[in-house]
């Protein structure tokens, strides 16, 4: 599967992890809840860690491992719930948090110039024909009013 | 006024071009209809009862006589030659065409107009005192900090999909105008004790289902600070809001159920780490006010003898001018309402016809600019004394001289079961027929200052809860009936309105207004206004009253 990161269609290194599955081997990305529940075996994992949010998770609550994470992923149950954006914009502006954040889920292509302004930089599309159209609804606007992480 | 920069011209384009593409994906199957539907909702285009409905954005209630004109276009060309103005100062169509909206809004954006966020989950256009500039008790001119938030809020990238709607009402004067205690925010500019003008900031207001008066959150805040600070309240809002019932999904909820100082504690707490680096310099405040400077008034208005001359010898128009006129900062000039409460129209509607005749009065007689009201009313905010007689004479022509303003037919009124799909009754109709009801102008005047509001659902677009008389059509069984609210008020005094007891039939509204009117007559002290009445005997007169001829 493909995905766009800084605005590159790139391969996806990554492997999502569920809840009951064993962990696998490369790059995993797991539920918050599980990472918090495997913290110390997942730290010792041959391999990049991320971690999911969803809209009802705190951003405070995995504040402190931020440095061991190379990816959080946004994952939209609801293009609706704006939760995330603010999520997005806290793991950027007040955790400082320089690696991946990726939306992935029930987001809209409508809503790809809003992500990448809070500082999401990788979308992960349900189909790959998005691909293009998420490319393109980057450039949206050329023209913004208000500061916010981009 | 405040004329677009080259970039706030590319972003209305941009925005233009970014909804002709959506609908044209939509149309052509592409997209979903929930899709759409947040999208459309965001430039303002509902699906009603008989067709779309667009609404408008009239920012704080500012219009220049190029977009009134551009507005009798639109009305002329996509519409059926009408237009209604909103209790939010904005602009609705009723009848467009799906497939010509993006039309339209370029059509608009060729004149400094957009649709954006006048609906949907997000922060909508930022209302404010109708006479801001103007009046004799202002503070400070709230128009310059009405501008700097509606940037602020347009495409704001993290505040677009909040649980529910968002409203920012800005007063500047002594009186409230805005109704800003029912708004989410309403922001009041006052002097601190060291004479500094900041902003005393109100949350968690709002009127719809679940009426509540706003509750200051911040007595005095540093006019550097604004932007930081509605950043910290809408932060919280969109992390904490509800999002689990719509009807429980507006911050007065959030600041309800977690109380005033829980929610202030985080937002106080979010907003430390935000201020600094948010703030508004005075180069930035100073520059929107350079766009808000007083147009060139003429130095000898004042010296004009004929407007009182005028008034002696003509009992109608000095009718008018005490009614339909209010008070200028600048000797010699006066603001002139023009009422949209003809007896025979839709309360808030005007025709392609009038809009432009009145962009053509505003050229000639007040520096080519328009106001909306809250009140569904426009005004001429700057005429001086010696035009008013002439500019009567001519709004009488256009039937927008009505001498009702702040009188008990100048109803405020949705659009109703006759448009709306949300709607459960009728509003139009009964409104016409308590203005049938009400034909003698001296009984009209001599009740005095009354404002009925009217909504046909619970949804309360017109306000219904703060109205003196508030009337609410609900829907029993498939019939129309009507819930009668007393002493109800958006200004200073905020209060809502307290029920007068079972909803009335619909054939019954009008005889039940005319008791309640009555009953003033009968009871009411000397110079004692409806509300004040009311507040002093409450509500059993009337109920007994009203219930013992239904």
């Amino acid at each position: 599967m493909q995905l766009i990161k800084d605005r590159q269609i790139i391969d996806d290194i990554w492997n999502y992890v569920t809840d009951d599955a064993e962990l696998s081997a490369g790059n995993i990305s797991v539920s918050l809840a599980r990472w918090q529940q495997d913290k110390a075996k997942l730290l010792a994992h041959d391999g990049n860690i991320g971690v999911r949010l969803g809209p009802a998770d705190s951003v405070d609550d995995i504040a402190a491992d931020l440095n061991s994470l190379q990816l959080i992923e946004l994952d939209f149950p609801d293009f609706a719930d704006g939760r995330l954006f603010s999520h997005a914009w806290l793991l950027r502006e007040r955790y400082d948090y320089h690696g991946e954040i990726r939306a992935t889920g029930h987001y809209m292509n409508d809503q790809v110039f809003y992500l990448s302004r809070v500082g999401v930089n990788a979308f992960s599309p349900e189909k790959a024909e998005d691909l293009p159209v998420v490319l393109s609804h980057l450039n949206d606007f050329t023209v913004k009013y208000q500061n916010s992480v981009n | 006024m405040y004329q677009y920069n080259d970039n706030d011209q590319i972003l209305v384009d941009e925005r233009v071009a970014q909804f002709r593409r959506q609908t044209e994906q939509f149309l052509k199957k592409e997209m979903s209809e929930d899709q759409y539907r947040a999208l459309r909702l965001r430039n303002g285009l509902y699906i009603q009862t008989h067709a779309p409905m667009l609404r408008i954005a009239g920012p704080y209630g500012l219009f220049n006589s190029k977009q009134l004109r551009k507005i009798a276009h639109v009305a002329r060309t996509y519409d059926k030659n009408y237009c209604h103005f909103t209790t939010r100062q904005n602009i609705q169509f009723n009848w467009p065409k799906l497939e010509e909206v993006p039309d339209i809004l370029a059509e608009l954006a060729s004149v400094q107009m957009h649709a954006i966020q006048t609906s949907g989950n997000c922060m909508r256009n930022t209302t404010s005192d109708h006479l801001a500039g103007v009046c004799i008790d202002e503070i400070e001119d709230p128009r310059p900090y009405c501008e700097i938030i509606r940037q602020w809020t347009t495409l704001h990238p993290e505040f677009d999909y909040l649980p529910r709607k968002f409203k920012i009402a800005v007063s500047g004067a002594l009186h409230d105008r805005a109704a800003t205690q029912f708004h989410d925010i309403g922001l009041h500019l006052v002097k601190n004790a060291a004479g500094e003008i900041g902003f005393k900031v109100m949350v968690g207001g709002g009127l719809g289902r679940t009426p509540v008066i706003g509750q200051v959150i911040k007595p005095y805040l540093e006019k550097k600070h604004l932007l930081s600070y509605l950043e910290a309240v809408l932060r919280i809002y969109n992390l904490f809001g509800r999002r689990d019932n719509k009807y429980k999904a507006r911050i007065k909820i959030l600041v309800k159920e977690s109380g005033l100082e829980k929610f202030s504690t985080l937002v106080e707490k979010e907003w430390l780490l935000i201020r600094d680096n948010n703030e508004l310099d005075n180069e930035r405040i100073n520059g929107m006010k350079a766009q808000f400077v007083a147009p060139a008034y003429d130095t000898d208005a004042a010296r004009d003898t004929s407007f009182s001359q005028q008034q002696d010898e003509n009992k109608a128009f000095a009718t008018w001018v005490k009614y339909n006129t209010a008070d200028h900062k600048i000797s010699g000039y006066r603001a002139a309402f023009l009422s949209l409460k003809a007896p025979d129209s839709p309360p808030g509607d005007m025709t392609d016809v009038q809009l432009d005749a009145v962009a053509d009065l505003a050229d000639k007689y007040s520096f080519g600019e328009i106001r909306s009201t809250h009140r569904q009313n426009l005004i001429l905010a700057d005429v001086k004394q010696a035009d008013l007689f002439v500019l009567w004479q001519q709004l009488e022509l256009l039937k927008l001289a009505t001498p009702n303003i702040g009188t008990v037919t100048d109803m405020i009124c949705c659009p109703g079961l006759d448009f709306c799909s949300l709607a459960n009754a009728g509003s139009i109709g009964v409104a016409k027929e308590i203005n049938e009801a009400l034909d003698d102008m001296d009984y009209i005047h001599d009740i005095g200052d009354l404002k009925i509001n009217m909504s046909g659902c619970m949804n309360g677009c017109a306000h219904q809860s703060v109205g003196h008389i508030g009337i609410l059509g609900v829907d029993k069984k498939g019939t129309e009936w009507y819930q009668l609210t007393l002493g109800g008020s958006s200004e200073n005094n905020a209060a809502i309105g307290e029920r007068l007891g079972p909803a009335v039939a619909k054939d019954q509204v009008t005889k039940a207004i005319t008791t309640i009117l009555e009953v003033y007559i009968e009871h009411r002290l000397e110079d004692e206004s409806f509300l004040d009445m009311v507040n002093r005997v409450g509500i059993t007169p009337f109920k007994e009253q009203v219930y013992a001829i239904n």
